[in-house]
């Protein structure tokens, strides 16, 4: 006889553990599947082995939360199923059951969830430029993630690249931490700052805490500039510093940093590729410019048993990824007929966040001319090794307008991440060449698997369950 | 505002038989219009493994097939690119005697259409193909059999159709065709009016439905390919190889990745949309570790789909419509239509200014359903 279906959670971040949370107060135990070593995600990662540090230098002002969710997760151990370093790899298509395929310690399964709530997450939104793909060029995210869960940095001398809010606080701890910071360098112009005075009503720590930063790192002699573009990387090999433009009330100026490993990103990009998998529905999000699975306020999809919560669903941050795991689960309780829950409350402090993440954004712009201004030389696709040039000529040649058909003539998003992080920077090139809005080139299709599977899996144990 | 198009042939099916004939036919100095519900080449035509193989084909389609061969070494010239088209050579192996038998007799079955296949057996199979790990009793090889990139080869044949002065349509679905008596009428897209005095019916999967249309209803089935790609590895794969007895077939492209395919993907509730099978990816996976053992490191960065057309003979459905003058039928390549469609595109041409093929396309005649068709019928 089989076992009745369990609830299933992906992601073991902020917004997975309170969805598991919510589920298990209600007397449900969910399995809770986890690519990571540890639970936590990316924003309260933590370290395999403890290194000593106190929450309070690991995270920051971030310290209480992390701690409290950590905490809440060690509780909860005993009432859930959790299996970390699980690659869900693929979702059976909705009319062909509710069957996730999962790879864990080398071995494939299949499982099957009775509801699905997704929690995947999001990764660094990268924008090539010259010299993107040297070594010693690191995200802003991953060079956060050495310091957090590694207690390293990415070098010794470190120049600080991008757009959001992460590039001045990543830039702080990195100062904190030792490192010689030789530059921030926001693609934002400084005027762009000033909606920052009208977050400040809403969200005062915010602002205080970004202002914190900023001018702790201009006493400290680093050098801010804003409206900056990147020229290109220096170095061949590795990195030696950053060549770049700005804007300066004279015209532009061509200046150079000297740096022994750059950290860059332009926000996040939300990882939707198993919500796709599973058939939910999309709509294009004109904030986060990209293609978002279709949800409610509490992260209903258009499938009635999947459910999306956290970045994943659309960038707004752990705070709000902790309120939208826990709308989930009360979403699916609900479904199930068991619960008559108040979540005035919780909407409400989602919908707060959402509009300081509105007004974040505008402090914070995407450099919406990258697409005109990238040089024909950049590399494009670093896993297929095209050009920002070969895409072009692509583009051309064959008339092309929409996304997928940029995959299979040019092999743009073809290789190893699959697009996960290639496809903003080549939609962006698409739909400005096209001269359309970026919603109106597409999105590319999700294949699996989601994330590189060893071919030798295959002769691995295949356990049905359903 | 509604356009109005007037040519000497419409095609419906912008895949690699449709966009072929549309350039052959230009040069042949006709006016063409290709009319694509999608994107040229983006179904079978861009989906498939990329075999450029004549080895394994019945006799009857070996005309067809060599006259292909004759055509993909001209690409370049053609259409602008070679699609990396190579001609690596395509291995047949055989795991058991009986298997290497079968082998044996097809050899001497097309012995008279020049293929060249060269038979190994025994010892002589690890001194001839060192890279080989698998036991096998024996090979048949066809040296100048290889492959291209599908998803580049119909895409290229449209652009030059393109530029040679055909009226491509993309994006733009056939909503009623119909026989004027003179032509034919046909409503695409949105509002695009097409008058033409011969149809060429080249809609791959989708084709049966013009077929009933024209009163030749055809037992045309979907298949679905399940394609397993590796990430880049050292070269070390020469040929394009298949087997005898199995499903498994795989090849290395010129950027190192193993492309390879077995058994069948699974259509979504939308037939026109399919998934590769977890189980068909897996047990690709285990017969190209037994194959490759040094692959089990390797890593899979994808998988693959599509929508192909199959007859229940193997055989495609090319020529003349029985009912209806001036209709041209030519689809159901039964997932091998890869490497014959520029010849199907060549013959469509002449069959289109000439009314007669220089290859015989006789057992590919649509009537051979007729009879299944009336017995369909009557059994309702």
């Amino acid at each position: 006889m089989s076992e009745p279906l369990q609830p299933v959670i992906v992601g073991a971040g902020p917004a997975g553990i309170r969805a598991a949370e919510r589920l298990v107060r209600s007397g449900l135990r969910p399995i809770v599947l986890d690519e990571g070593q540890r639970a936590g995600g990316q924003i309260y990662r933590r370290p395999l082995i403890d290194d000593g540090r106190s929450y309070r230098s690991r995270y920051g002002s971030g310290a209480g939360k992390a701690q409290r969710l950590h905490q809440a997760f060690e509780a909860l151990l005993p009432a859930i199923d959790y299996r970390p370093e699980t690659l869900v790899w693929n979702i059976s298509a909705p009319e062909r059951g509710n069957q996730l395929d999962i790879l864990s310690s080398g071995v494939h399964r299949q499982i099957g969830f009775s509801q699905l709530i997704l929690c995947t997450g999001a990764t660094d939104r990268v924008l090539p430029f010259p010299g993107w793909t040297t070594p010693g060029v690191y995200t802003l995210g991953a060079s956060q993630t050495a310091l957090k869960a590694q207690g390293c940095t990415i070098g010794d001398r470190v120049a600080f690249m991008g757009s959001g809010p992460l590039l001045y606080l990543v830039a702080w701890q990195y100062m904190k931490a030792g490192a010689r910071v030789e530059a921030v360098l926001d693609t934002a112009p400084l005027a762009s700052k000033r909606h920052l005075l009208s977050l400040a009503a809403h969200a005062p720590r915010i602002v205080a805490l970004g202002l914190f930063y900023g001018l702790q790192l201009q006493f400290a002699g680093v050098k801010v500039r804003h409206g900056v573009r990147p020229e290109a990387v220096l170095g061949k090999g590795k990195v030696e510093g950053l060549r770049y433009r700005r804007r300066t009330l004279k015209g532009e100026r061509v200046e150079t940093v000297t740096c022994d490993a750059l950290a860059y990103g332009f926000a996040l990009r939300p990882e939707t590729q198993l919500a796709d998998l599973a058939g939910c529905r999309f709509r294009f999000d004109e904030r986060d410019r990209v293609w978002l699975p279709e949800r409610d306020a509490l992260g209903r999809t258009s499938r009635t048993d999947v459910y999306v919560a956290g970045d994943g669903s659309g960038i707004a941050g752990a705070d709000a990824a902790e309120i939208s795991g826990e709308l989930a689960a009360v979403a699916m309780l609900q479904d199930q007929g068991n619960v008559s829950t108040d979540v005035a409350r919780l909407l409400a402090s989602r919908e707060a966040i959402l509009r300081e993440r509105d007004i974040l954004e505008r402090a914070f712009p995407f450099p919406v001319d990258w697409f005109e201004t990238v040089p024909d030389e950049t590399t494009l696709c670093r896993c297929e090794e095209i050009s920002v040039a070969e895409a072009r000529r692509a583009m051309t040649a064959g008339s092309i307008t929409e996304i997928n058909r940029l995959k299979a003539l040019s092999r743009v998003g073809m290789g190893r991440c699959q697009g996960r992080m290639c496809s903003a920077a080549a939609t962006e090139l698409l739909s400005g060449a096209c001269g359309v809005p970026t919603g109106e080139v597409g999105r590319l299709r999700a294949q699996a698997p989601v994330k590189p599977i060893p071919l030798g899996f295959g002769g691995g144990e295949l356990e049905a369950r359903s | 505002m509604r356009r109005r198009i007037s040519v000497d042939v419409a095609i419906i099916g912008g895949g690699l038989v449709g966009s072929s004939a549309a350039l052959a036919m230009r040069k042949a100095g006709l006016s063409v219009a290709l009319i694509d519900k999608g994107y040229c080449g983006a179904q079978a035509s861009g989906v498939n493994y990329g075999g450029v193989r004549r080895q394994g084909r019945p006799p009857e389609q070996l005309p067809l097939s060599q006259r292909a061969h004759r055509i993909w070494p001209q690409l370049r010239a053609m259409i602008g690119i070679d699609a990396e088209y190579i001609r690596s050579g395509h291995l047949k192996l055989a795991r058991t005697e009986k298997d290497f038998a079968k082998l044996e007799t097809y050899a001497e079955t097309v012995r008279d259409y020049g293929l060249g296949l060269e038979l190994v057996a025994g010892s002589a199979l690890s001194k001839r193909f060192p890279w080989l790990s698998a036991k096998a009793v024996g090979a048949s090889l066809c040296p100048d059999d290889g492959h291209a990139n599908p998803r580049l080869v119909a895409p290229a044949f449209a652009r030059a159709a393109e530029r040679a002065g055909v009226t491509v349509l993309e994006q733009t679905p056939v909503r009623a065709v119909a026989a004027t008596g003179s032509g034919f009428e046909i409503l695409a897209g949105d509002d695009i009016e097409i008058r033409c005095r011969q149809l060429v019916n080249s809609a791959g999967a989708w084709s049966d439905r013009f077929a009933a249309h024209f009163g030749e209803p055809v037992p045309l089935t979907r298949i679905y390919p399940s394609m397993v790609v590796t990430e880049p590895q050292p070269l070390r794969l020469p040929v394009s190889m298949g087997e005898q007895g199995g499903s498994f077939y795989g090849r290395q492209v010129a950027r190192g990745n193993y492309v390879m395919g077995g058994g069948r993907g699974l259509p979504l509730a939308d037939p026109d949309y399919s998934r590769p099978s977890v189980t068909a990816a897996s047990s690709v996976m285990q017969r190209a570790i037994a194959l490759f053992p040094h692959l089990a490191e390797a890593q899979v960065i994808r998988f693959w789909s599509g929508t192909e057309a199959e007859m229940p003979d193997g055989n495609p459905v090319i020529g003349p419509s029985e009912t209806t003058s001036g209709l041209f039928h030519a689809f159901g390549f039964c997932g091998a239509g890869f490497q014959t469609a520029p010849a199907v595109g060549a013959v469509l041409s002449e069959l289109v200014t000439e009314g007669r093929s220089t290859t015989p396309i006789e057992a590919f005649s649509i009537g051979r359903f007729r009879k299944v068709a009336v017995e369909t019928a009557a059994s309702l």
